[in-house]
């Protein structure tokens, strides 16, 4: 299944119209031990860019936001108990929430994974 | 996701090394002491009451028909408990405090001293302003030292902290900008160089807060503040000396035009140590700007004093500073005015220029560290004053300068520094950070300077010594930073380990904040508490 990314390192893996969204492993070892997560409540309408999930190290908190728009459909209920899973697999176990994208289409705006490689390169 | 660009990790402890075990726990005479209710026990005492005659009380049914099994401790056990943990305490009374923050300097005797004359120590703040005018007068006068040394038109002087005075500032700036119909204006701009409290306080009042960037060299983007300047803009929050521990040097091109703009510049002056008795700044076109007297005017805080931040307005927005304030009249009474008289007063007095958005604290002010701050400035002198500002300059240039050759300096080609230096972890070796030469540092006797802040410069260790330090202390403290940057250039792994001498060695930051204890859990109940 295609993944795309984006500059503030949010991935999203999309499945017909159901995408998952997660941050990437650059992102999990800028912040260092992740110790709690926030993940949106099902049913929540998120437009692109609109701050959907909070995750926070020992000493930073961060948004992070929707990289396309949907209705939140699950939220990954083990990261409560296990934010860790963020640190150890943060592109699989690790996934923050699940959502109906409004227009399937929009990703295609977002880089993929190679563009999003030579982007991390670049920092 | 935004990221963490400080270049901050947590630490988790090393688990070679644990150091050579006591039965007791006591490291030498560092002693273990328990919390206090571990100690106590519901069979002892250190006061001995006569046995109450509660007969003919109304409780009824109510009255307790078991034993409340509150532990108590005899009166050695008490001194004992307190004394052991006022040792493992470390304060700027032992040494140097390199924080820059509110403990950064001494706190002279002669404040507390005076503090404590029953005149101002044992008054109310609702005894009638006739029986107070002494220490009104106290207030009135810091009020006007204020204002004078900052060059300011007022003060507001009831503001409790540094964050408080940011608050009061930007809503007498919201009061400026309702009371003249203009309420489009909801942008804040904050640059980057600016304390961390500023973008907060802006969002607190209602604003939107947006980021103008730093200069590679450390000050504010003259060129991309002016560009974003316009009809939403209500002012700009700036630190000077900002955090990167420059003077802002086109502070006055900036106030001219955000002024230019119909805004109002917020200055933070938490660092004004470093230019009290040199610049004015209200010669710079500061509409507001807080004073910390818990740092600059050395009132006792990180030790447990209260914070305390009076704020200095210019003539636009003085008419909306907030109630309650002092005023002296011809006749040498001072007046305590309040809502009822406020209008009153200020028809009288000042043209009727007063549209005070409301008030910041319920009554004046901390009251005792306006006698400490104005003991502070009296003792001083304007000399003094001016001379505590250039030798806390002269302190932070000497400790830039003696360890560029060891420590990365970012802005040392910024020309001097003022409050403070700031070094950088460039040049560390993988796997050693700012944290390793904090916790060596505790090792060697000294508390760590603040670390990972200002977030601009990667790993930074920022070291505030002020006017407080003698050459021969900052030698020493030098002389120790030197040796544990070196160290953690070598990837000396001893360092991973330190503190090796501390009675606690390196926490686990992440456990902690994962797992938090917030509540004492009793592990062994005691067996006589239920009695």
């Amino acid at each position: 299944m295609p993944r795309f990314f984006t500059q503030d390192h949010e991935w999203i893996e999309v499945d017909g119209t159901t995408g998952t969204v997660g941050i990437t492993d650059y992102a999990q070892g800028q912040l260092g031990d992740i110790v709690f997560v926030e993940v949106p409540a099902e049913g929540r309408t998120l437009a692109k860019g609109d701050e959907a999930a909070v995750v926070e190290s020992v000493k930073a908190a961060s948004d992070v936001y929707a990289p396309v728009g949907g209705t939140v459909t699950e939220g990954n209920a083990a990261l409560t108990e296990e934010p860790d899973l963020v640190n150890s697999d943060p592109e699989g176990a690790g996934w923050f929430f699940r959502l109906t994208l409004s227009d399937p289409d929009a990703v295609a705006t977002l880089m993929d994974e190679d563009a999003y490689k030579s982007f991390v390169a670049s920092l | 996701m935004s990221v963490n660009q400080s270049g901050w990790r947590p630490e988790r402890p090393s688990a070679a090394d644990a150091g050579a075990a006591t039965a007791t726990g006591n490291r030498a005479l560092m002693l273990e002491e328990p919390l206090i209710f571990e100690i106590g026990s519901t069979r002892t005492t250190g006061v001995d009451f006569a046995d109450g005659d509660v007969r003919h009380d109304r409780l009824g049914d109510l009255t307790r028909k078991t034993p409340i099994g509150l532990p108590g401790l005899s009166e050695p056990e008490t001194v004992r408990h307190y004394t052991r943990l006022s040792r493992q305490n470390y304060a700027i009374d032992l040494g140097l405090f390199p924080l820059g923050s509110c403990t950064m300097k001494h706190n002279p005797r002669l404040n507390e001293r005076i503090a404590r004359l029953p005149g101002f120590a044992d008054v109310h703040p609702l005894q009638p302003v006739d029986t107070v005018q002494g220490a009104l007068g106290v207030i009135n006068q810091l009020a006007f030292w204020l204002i004078d040394l900052t060059g300011m038109h007022g003060v507001a002087m009831s503001p409790k902290a540094g964050a408080h005075g940011e608050l009061c500032g930007v809503l007498c700036i919201k009061a400026a900008l309702e009371a003249r119909g203009d309420t489009e204006r909801r942008v804040m701009l904050v640059p980057e160089s600016a304390h961390g409290t500023n973008p907060a306080t802006a969002a607190f009042a209602g604003f939107t807060v947006e980021d103008i960037p730093a200069t590679a060299a450390g000050r504010v983007d003259l060129a991309a503040l002016k560009a974003r300047l316009g009809p939403d803009v209500a002012g700009v929050m700036i630190t000077n000396p900002n955090t990167c521990g420059l003077f802002e040097p086109e502070l006055k091109e900036i106030s001219d035009a955000v002024h230019a703009a119909g805004g109002y510049v917020y200055c933070d002056g938490a660092n004004f140590n470093a230019i009290v008795g040199r610049v004015r700044p209200g010669d710079l076109g500061i509409d507001a700007m807080h004073i910390n007297l818990h740092k600059t005017f050395s009132t006792p805080h990180g030790g447990g004093g209260p914070g305390s931040g009076p704020v200095v307005l210019s003539e636009a927005l003085s008419p909306y500073g907030p109630l309650p304030y002092t005023a002296r009249t011809a006749d040498g009474h001072i007046h305590l005015i309040e809502e009822e008289r406020a209008q009153e007063f200020s028809d009288e007095h000042f043209g009727g220029k007063h549209d005070s958005f409301g008030r910041m604290t319920a009554f004046h002010g901390q009251m005792g560290m306006f006698t400490r701050a104005l003991t502070y400035i009296l003792s001083h002198g304007a000399d003094g004053l001016r001379q505590v500002a250039e030798d806390a300059v002269l302190n932070a240039n000497y400790v830039l300068r003696r360890l560029e050759d060891v420590l990365d300096a970012p802005f040392a080609a910024s020309g001097p520094c003022m409050h403070e230096a700031i070094f950088s972890d460039a040049g560390f070796p993988d796997g050693f950070s700012t944290l390793d030469v904090a916790k060596g540092l505790i090792d060697e006797g000294f508390h760590p300077m603040t670390i990972y802040f200002p977030l601009v410069v990667h790993g930074a260790m920022l070291v505030e010594p002020t006017e407080t330090e003698s050459k021969a202390t900052l030698d020493q403290f030098i002389d120790a930073l030197r040796s544990v940057a070196t160290r953690a250039k070598a990837g000396d792994p001893s360092l991973k380990a330190a503190p090796h001498f501390a009675p606690r060695r390196r926490l686990d930051e992440t456990l902690a904040a994962r797992k938090p204890v917030l509540v004492w859990k009793d592990k062994a109940p005691l067996a006589d508490a239920a009695e």
